[in-house]
């Protein structure tokens, strides 16, 4: 196992650098041009003008390159200086990876917007993996009963109804007919720059975060139940468990530890593979509720084909795609030990 | 071996797998509510055009936004376009383009799962392909995509094939890794099962393994990814047409009306419903399609 | 803290220069907290590096021009006494140089006094090519900005310069302190990350905390220059989400006190105020939504040489196709529809300032099918038995291509039903505004390009002048693969009178001969039916109940006069 995760480990590598080439390469590709949005007053000239002074002109290799130096030099000598204080090299004038639309390095946009974004979208991954087993479960076990049926019906509307419907929703009911004094008035937009810091800003905090996380968390419950579902019940008819039952296992060791161990299986890669959409961020729920996290820093990115944005963006998105898929991929031989990966 | 089995049998009638598979699919109530349900919604769509004749297209201004009434069963929209028309309209590209992206996606999806669960050689690289395609920002791929191929397709199959077979495209080859993630897990688990291995010893070939005793085994997890691609190629279709990338603005979609109608949920709650239940009983009722089905094709459960 | 110390200081001085003027004088930062939302966020403080009007509405909180526009285009003095003019001395006779002097005791927010060194340096900020400066066109024509005293700036052109007011007029050139971005110039702009998101300013705010993309908080400035003023303590500008988000947070919860740019569809709107919690507020600038038509054939089979002038269009260069076109539409419905209290009927395509709206092309307003059609009966375009018409063979097949956007799609399904009456086709296509405008050399879509018979956008001018503007459909403009597509004639109109009046328009000073000039021009583009104008849009924001003195302006900031708001009692 150790040895197949290090290989795989080492193997990342030279995949991340195609994928990141990929990248560049598609955004390159993509037709959509820095100036597209500014006012149509700003004359063509200015424009070529503006073009030119963030490096559009230089051919497209080299700006890779560019890329690449500023992300796997610059980027983690700069943490190194922030964290410990450490200088190597020229401390006060590294070229950092600069986003085109604000002028100021990503990763500071970065890490200025994750709060927020694991705050809303990781609360409401964590609420959907909560709702979603138990119900997942139960459905199986009782198939067909009016509880499936019921989990079935809301699972199905959760899934189909997309979200843009259901914040716009929530909104209309708990910020505009619910009077602005009622205990269930809830804030439609979130407010960034709130700080925690006593019991009555963390009631505050929890208020605002309260429509943006079931919306998302409908949704992901929606996702995981149908999964744990089905492969409980593929399970449950299998011979073994005929086998434990006959043996006199209590029922409820049965369904917990024999039936619900192995099918976590299969639901582990679908809640391992929806981690780093957490950290991509939810760009339909975060602007509807202003969130502002990464999704909307991702969406405002591409709309202004700001390219050193979305490639910082995309590519630490890569990694932790790359990164859960081997953890899934662990859990597995773990979970399951006849998978043997060697 | 054959005879032997009719002449045991030789007093009942003579049952193949799919009558089995039928009868079994009959006793599931969810599944034949599910398929009278599908079936009206496609006969919907596809004759009810024919039947409530006004054109969805056709702006009667002064009637706009009305709500119920006889002339116009499920109101007007900002424009005074007949809502019933326009989800009779919407339905046959909404139902069109979920299906085929749906199935596009499942194909591709079960292909490269079973081929790298299977084969130990191609896991590497189709899981690394697997995770090229979950990383691609999808947004500038579809910008690209837009760019290089509209107007070609637009010449060789004029305006509106030429944009379905765009977007089947680009909704098929952007939603197929999680399919291929889910089924490859299958497989690694399936592989090592004692029939597999049984099949294998007796020197059956890998085709013959993969179509017999691998892809009988994993159908429910492709059900539900079925079920749940056509919600997502569905709502897909209208964030693209959102974008300016879908379909032009004069053809309506279950997805856009959806989208269009939520900015005056408020004033007219009539404009979400009516294409949100469409979408929603689609979804609902290939759901309970799909259950039945592995209920069916499920020879332990069959034999119950 | 010293923050806290120098807001105590200036509330206690504004405390006894009221008792000083009287009543009028309130303390400064007596309303609280004033909430204003965006639905585009701010991604800058620095209009210099980034010229989206949200951008530059938060930095006019921070940052002033030397002279505001006020609500009705008239310059008003902000940073210095009074408006240079030839009368006063202030521009010099020939028209070549305008001079302007700073008022006395104004200060930095830092206490630091403004100086003419800091104009000097603004306008070398600016001017340096290597910067990408956005707002360069501003300084069109500028030879020198240099400091004759500490508070005297004289600004040289290289001609005679009739309108001089380009350089520190309006909120998208306000005066930088050169102290702070003294190491920011050229190529080093961007990486002054502090400095964009925090400029010190003169104007009634100053950034606390800025997060890009996101939110700004502000705090009155300690230092400015009226006492009293502003009225408000803070300032948290929300960015995000979209206009109808922004309009029920104004008009129906009451979360936020101003919200901008609510383009949403009239009933929508109606029904959110009706709410009685805000209003809605409307303030017209010379923005026309219109269509321009294509003069040169787009056909893919020309290669190359698609949309330019080596090849006339086969139908459109017939003007009465293109009267047709414009007698079937029906612009008071399309207002209806669209844009309700935020648009007018107009028939022209520069109906503002109020100066140079021409009077001679009234009776657009009303559509005339039957007109239509009898035009094009007798120019000969028969009509076929699929409806459409035709004429040698060629159909009148039209592709209509525009941006993204509600109230555009629906105006095209309109639009495109009423020229079916006259036996027009009508092909629908909307492309991404990122990519419509964005005028990638690589892309086909783009709006210079238009590889389209016809699009339809909105346009406007900064400023009140419109000789840039009206220079734009001069033959030099036309864009083609030769000059990179660049250039601002669309409809590749060109005609050799107009470009006549353009030059004339360049050397003339007296502003009713200049708007003799551009209603000639107007005139000459709307009765050749090159650009067909359809809705004289309006700015539309949102504003609480509880606001006061907000005075919409679409001529500057939209947040030009915040020194000015306050709570209501």
């Amino acid at each position: 196992m150790l040895n197949f995760t290090l290989r795989r480990l080492v193997f990342t590598v030279p995949t991340l650098l195609l994928i990141s080439f990929i990248i560049f390469l598609i955004l390159d590709l993509a037709p959509n041009d820095p100036t597209g949005n500014l006012p149509l007053t700003i004359p063509p000239e200015v424009r070529a003008n503006i073009r030119a002074s963030l490096g559009l002109d230089d051919p497209m290799y080299w700006r890779y390159i560019l890329w690449c130096q500023q992300f796997f030099v610059n980027e983690p000598l700069n943490l190194l200086n922030q964290w410990f204080g450490w200088c190597v090299g020229d401390c006060e004038n590294r070229l950092r990876v600069t986003s085109w639309a604000t002028r100021s390095p990503v990763v500071d946009l970065i890490a200025e917007r994750m709060p927020q974004t694991l705050w809303v979208v990781g609360m409401s991954y964590v609420v959907g993996i909560l709702i979603a087993l138990p119900i997942g479960v139960i459905s199986a076990y009782k198939q067909y009963s009016w509880f499936d049926q019921a989990g079935t019906f809301v699972a199905m509307i959760g899934f189909s109804v997309p979200t843009f419907f259901t914040g716009v929703l929530l909104i209309v009911i708990f910020s505009v007919w619910m009077p602005n004094d009622s205990v269930f008035w809830l804030p439609s937009i979130y407010d960034t720059t709130h700080k925690v810091t006593d019991w009555g800003s963390f009631v505050f905090q929890m208020r605002q975060m309260v429509m943006p996380v079931m919306v998302l968390a409908l949704y992901n419950a929606a996702q995981i139940s149908r999964f744990m579902r089905a492969s409980m019940l593929d399970n449950l008819s299998q011979d073994y468990v005929r086998t434990a039952r006959a043996k006199g296992l209590k029922e409820k060791t049965v369904l917990l530890v024999h039936v619900l161990r192995n099918s976590m299986i299969p639901v582990v890669t679908v809640i391992a593979l929806g981690i780093p959409q957490v950290f991509g961020g939810a760009i339909i729920t975060e602007q509807i509720f202003k969130v502002n996290g990464l999704g909307q820093l991702l969406i405002i990115g591409i709309e202004g084909a700001d390219i050193p944005l979305v490639q910082t963006l995309t590519f630490l998105f890569a990694v932790l795609i790359v990164m859960f898929n081997l953890v899934a991929d662990v859990l597995y031989g773990l979970l399951d030990p006849r998978i043997r990966y060697d | 071996m054959t005879d032997a089995t009719v002449e045991i049998e030789d007093d009942r009638k003579y049952r193949s797998l799919w009558g089995d598979v039928w009868s079994q699919f009959r006793t599931h109530r969810g599944a034949m509510i599910g398929s009278f349900v599908f079936i009206g919604i496609l006969l919907a769509v596809s004759v009810g055009p024919f039947l409530w004749t006004l054109d969805p297209n056709y702006a009667d201004v002064r009637n706009r936004n009305q709500g119920m009434s006889w002339g116009h069963p499920f109101g007007t929209d900002q424009l005074g376009h007949d809502m019933l028309a326009q989800v009779l309209q919407g339905g046959r590209i909404s139902i069109a383009v979920g299906l085929t992206a749906m199935a596009l996606s499942l194909v591709l999806g079960t292909f490269i799962g079973v081929l790298a669960g299977y084969f130990k050689r191609l896991d590497g690289i189709l899981m690394r392909g697997t995770d090229l395609f979950l990383a691609l920002p999808i947004l500038p791929l579809l910008l690209v995509i837009i760019m290089l191929f509209r107007d070609t397709l637009r010449n060789m199959f004029g305006p509106e094939t030429g944009i379905f077979i765009l977007i089947v495209f680009i909704i098929g080859i952007t939603s197929w890794m999680q399919t291929a993630r889910i089924v490859r897990g299958d497989v690694l688990a399936l592989k090592e099962r004692e029939f597999i291995l049984a099949a294998n010893s007796i020197g059956t070939p890998s085709k013959r393994v993969i179509s017999r005793h691998i892809m009988p085994n994993i159908l429910s997890p492709i059900m539900v990814s079925a079920t749940l691609g056509i919600a997502t190629a569905i709502i897909t279709e209208s964030s693209l047409s959102f974008l300016g990338l879908g379909f032009p603005s004069d053809f309506p979609t279950w997805g856009r009306l959806l989208f269009d109608g939520t900015q005056r949920i408020a004033q007219a709650p009539s404009r979400v419903i009516w294409p949100g239940l469409a979408i929603s009983l689609t979804v609902l009722s290939v759901n309970f399609i799909g259950d039945g089905l592995r209920d069916a094709l499920d020879p332990r459960i069959r034999g119950r | 803290m010293t923050l806290k110390y120098l807001v105590a200081g200036t509330l206690g001085a504004a405390m006894l220069s009221s008792t000083a003027f009287g009543a009028a004088h309130e303390a400064q930062g007596r309303d609280g907290n004033v909430n204003i939302i965006f639905w585009q966020a701010a991604s800058t403080m620095n209009p210099y590096l980034s010229g989206g009007t949200k951008d530059i509405n938060a930095a006019s909180m921070a940052l002033e021009p030397l002279a505001h526009y006020d609500e009705n285009g008239a310059m008003v003095a902000t940073l210095v006494d009074e408006i240079p003019t030839v009368a006063n001395g202030g521009v010099s006779e020939d028209l070549t140089s305008i001079t302007w002097t700073l008022s006395e005791g104004i200060t930095w927010s830092d206490g630091t006094p403004l100086t003419s060194a800091d104009v000097v340096f603004t306008a070398n900020y600016c001017m340096d090519e290597t910067g990408g400066c956005q707002q360069l066109a501003k300084f069109g024509g500028v030879t020198s900005v240099e400091a004759i005293d500490d508070l005297t700036v004289k600004i040289t052109f290289d001609g005679p310069k009739p309108f001089p007011y380009g350089p520190f007029v309006g909120s998208t050139t306000p005066i930088l302190q050169a102290a702070q971005f003294a190491n920011c110039m050229g190529t080093a702009a961007p990486t002054c990350t502090d400095q964009n998101f925090g400029p010190i300013g003169t104007g009634p705010f100053t950034v606390t905390e800025f997060r890009a993309n996101d939110a700004i908080s502000l705090a009155a400035n300690p230092n400015y220059r009226v006492a009293g003023k502003p009225a408000f303590a803070t300032v948290n500008f929300k960015g995000g989400g979209d206009a109808a988000a922004a309009g029920r947070s104004a008009l129906e919860t009451g979360e936020f006190d101003y919200a901008w740019n609510l383009q949403l569809a009239p009933e929508v709107l109606a029904d959110m105020e009706s709410a009685g919690i805000g209003t809605v507020l409307t303030s017209y600038g010379p923005l026309v939504e219109r269509l321009m038509i294509n003069m040169t054939n787009p056909s893919a089979d020309l290669g190359d040489e698609r949309s330019t002038v080596a090849h006339p269009h086969p139908f459109m260069s017939d003007m009465a196709v293109r009267q047709a076109l414009s007698m079937a539409i029906d612009r008071p419905l399309l207002v209806e529809i669209g844009y309700g209290k935020a648009g007018k009927v107009t028939c022209n395509v520069l109906p503002s300032p109020a100066i140079y709206n021409s009077p001679n092309n009234a009776g657009c307003e009303v559509q005339d099918i039957a007109g239509a059609n009898a035009l094009l009966d007798a120019a000969g375009w028969e009509m076929g038995s699929d409806g459409v018409r035709a004429k040698d063979g060629v159909r009148l097949s039209i592709l209509y291509q525009t941006s993204t956007n509600a109230v555009r799609q629906d105006f095209q399904a309109l639009i495109k039903q009423w020229w079916a009456e006259i036996g027009i086709e009508t092909e629908l296509k909307n492309i991404s505004g990122g990519v419509f405008f964005g005028g990638d050399q690589s892309s086909p879509d783009t709006f210079q390009k238009l590889f389209a018979d016809l699009e339809m956008y909105a346009n406007n001018f900064d400023g009140t002048d419109p000789e840039a503007y009206m220079r734009n459909w001069s033959c030099a403009e036309i864009p083609s693969p030769e000059n990179a597509w660049l250039g601002g004639n669309m409809p590749r109109h060109c005609n050799a009178d107009y470009d006549a009046l353009v030059a004339e328009m360049g050397g003339t000073a007296d502003i009713n001969e200049r708007a003799r000039l551009a209603i000639a021009m107007n005139d000459m583009l709307m009765q050749s039916y090159t650009i067909i104008p359809l809705v004289h849009r309006g700015n539309v924001s949102g504003i609480a109940n509880t606001l006061e003195g907000v005075k919409l302006n679409a001529w500057d900031a939209e947040l030009w006069n915040i020194a000015d708001w306050s709570r209501a009692e």
